[in-house]
C-alpha cells in the first residue's frame, strides 16, 4: 500500500518555477501538470518570465564596479569621516570639562532640591531617546525577531515583572518587528518595534513605573510624535513619525489591549 | 578590513543589480549601494557569523531603498527615478513584436512583490534568505512570489495583447 500523497499546493508549483522542487515531489507534480496542460503553461510562463529579468539585467552585472563602490574607497573615506568626528568630540568633552569646572565653582550659589521631573516626561524622554537610537538601526533594531513571539514575549514579561502582550497593530498597518530589553531607572524596559509596508517603525516601551495613573499626554520632538500614560505601576509609551490624530487611535487601542 | 573586501567585492556586482532593478536609475543605484556598503563596514563587527551575509547584505540595501523612499515622500520630493527607462521604453526595437520590457512591466507592481520576484528569481536567494531579507516568514514569501508572478504574467499578457492589436 502506498502512503496517501499530499494534495499539489501552490508552493510546489512556486518551488519547481524556482527549479527547486524536492525530488521526491517531481513525478507527482509531473503527472499533475500532464493532467492539468493549464497550469503546466503557467509554470513555463513563469520561468520564461524569470529568464527574461536575468537575461534584462545581465549587463547590469556584468558592468565593471565604479571606483568609488571598492572597498577600499569607502573604507578610506569612513576613515577620513571618523577622525572629523572624533576631533569633535574631543573638542566637546574639553568644553564639558570647563562648563563642569564652572559649575562645581558655583554650587554653593545654587538653591537646594531642585524639583524632580514628573513621571510621565522622564517616561517620554526615555520613550523617546530608546525611539531615536534604535529605530535607525538597519541590521540589528530588535534582539529577538517576531519570529519567536512566545519566547520574546515571555522574556520581556519577565524582566520588566509585567505580563506583556505585544498589542496587534495589524489594522493600522503596523506588523511586529520584535523586541528588546533596555536599561531604565526602575530596572528594566521592555520595548516592541513595529513597522509598517513604508518602513515607518513605532515603537512601545514599557517599563515599571510608580508615578501618580495619568491620563493620555502628549509630546513631539522633530517629526517623532510619542503619546504616554501611567497605569497601575507602569507606564507606556507609543512613539511613531505621525502626526497627534493619526497616533492617537494607535495609542487607544495599546492602551484597550495592555489594560484588559 | 581586509577580511571585509575580500567577502564583499565578489558581492557588489549583484547587489548593483538589485539596486538597479529597484530604482531604475544608474546613479541613484549606485549610490544606494554605496550606502548599503558604508553600513555594511560600520557594522562590520556586529554582523551574524553563519554565512549569511549575501541576506544581510540584500537586508541593509532594501531597508536603506524604503527609508529613502520615505524619505523622499515626507520631503514631497518629486525625483524623476524613472528617467532611465522612458528612454528604454520608446524606440525598444522589439517593441514592434509585443514584447515588452519585462523590466517596465516589474517597475508597475509595488516594492515587496517586486523584492520578492528579484532576490528569488534573479539572485536565487534560497526561500529562507529571502524570508530574512523581506522580513516575513517563509510561508509569506512563497504565497507572496505566487502572487508577484500571477500579476507579472497578467500585465505582460495585457500588453501583449494590446501590442498585436496596434500592430493589426
Amino acid at each position: 500500500m502506498t502512503a496517501p500523497q499530499m494534495p499539489i499546493g501552490e508552493d510546489d508549483l512556486t518551488a519547481l518555477a524556482d527549479d527547486r522542487l524536492p525530488a521526491e515531489r517531481r513525478p507527482v507534480v509531473a503527472a499533475y501538470l500532464a493532467a492539468h496542460p493549464d497550469v503546466a503553461l503557467r509554470v513555463e510562463a513563469d520561468m520564461a518570465q524569470r529568464d527574461a529579468l536575468r537575461a534584462s539585467l545581465a549587463a547590469k552585472f556584468n558592468e565593471p564596479v565604479p571606483s568609488r563602490l571598492r572597498i577600499a574607497n569607502i573604507a578610506a573615506s569612513r576613515r577620513a569621516r571618523l577622525t572629523t568626528r572624533l576631533r569633535l568630540v574631543a573638542a566637546s568633552l574639553l568644553l564639558l570639562a570647563i562648563g563642569a569646572a564652572g559649575g562645581w565653582g558655583l554650587r554653593a550659589l545654587s538653591l537646594p532640591g531642585a524639583p524632580e521631573p514628573p513621571a510621565a516626561i522622564s517616561l517620554a524622554g526615555a520613550a523617546f531617546d530608546a525611539y531615536r537610537t534604535f529605530v535607525v538601526e538597519v541590521a540589528h533594531p530588535v534582539e529577538v525577531r517576531a519570529e519567536n513571539e512566545a519566547h520574546l514575549i515571555g522574556w520581556l514579561s519577565k524582566r520588566i515583572g509585567k505580563p506583556l502582550k505585544a498589542p496587534d497593530l495589524g489594522r493600522f498597518g503596523f506588523r511586529l518587528m520584535g523586541g528588546r530589553v533596555l536599561p531604565a531607572s526602575s530596572g528594566a524596559a521592555a520595548m516592541l518595534m513595529y513597522d509598517n509596508d513604508l518602513g515607518a517603525r513605532l515603537t512601545v516601551y514599557i517599563r515599571a513605573d510608580k508615578g501618580a495613573e495619568t491620563a493620555f499626554q502628549f509630546r513631539r520632538e522633530g517629526d517623532v510624535s510619542t503619546f504616554m500614560w501611567l497605569d497601575r505601576g507602569f507606564g507606556f509609551a507609543i512613539s511613531a513619525p505621525l502626526d497627534r490624530t493619526r497616533l492617537l487611535p494607535i495609542a487607544e487601542a495599546v492602551y484597550k489591549e495592555t489594560a484588559a | 578590513m581586509d577580511d571585509a573586501a575580500a567577502l564583499l567585492e565578489p558581492l557588489i556586482p549583484a547587489l548593483r543589480r538589485y539596486a538597479y532593478a529597484l530604482t531604475r536609475n544608474h546613479a541613484a543605484a549606485d549610490d544606494l549601494v554605496q550606502d548599503t556598503l558604508e553600513r555594511a563596514l560600520s557594522h562590520w563587527m556586529l554582523r551574524r557569523r553563519d554565512g549569511a551575509l549575501r541576506a544581510w547584505l540584500f537586508t541593509i540595501l532594501r531597508n536603506t531603498y524604503i527609508n529613502s523612499l520615505r524619505r523622499a515622500r515626507r520631503q514631497g520630493e518629486h525625483a524623476p527615478i524613472n528617467d532611465d527607462d522612458a528612454h528604454a521604453r520608446d524606440g525598444a526595437p522589439d517593441a514592434a513584436l509585443g514584447v515588452r520590457d519585462v523590466l517596465a512591466t516589474l517597475d508597475q507592481l509595488p516594492e515587496d512583490h517586486k523584492s520578492v520576484l528579484l532576490l528569488v528569481g534573479v539572485e536565487e536567494l534560497s526561500y529562507e534568505d529571502a524570508s530574512r531579507v523581506l522580513g516575513v516568514p517563509v510561508g509569506t514569501v512563497m504565497s507572496r512570489l505566487s502572487r508577484a508572478r500571477q500579476r507579472l504574467r497578467a500585465m505582460l499578457e495585457t500588453g501583449r495583447t494590446t501590442m498585436l492589436r496596434r500592430v493589426k
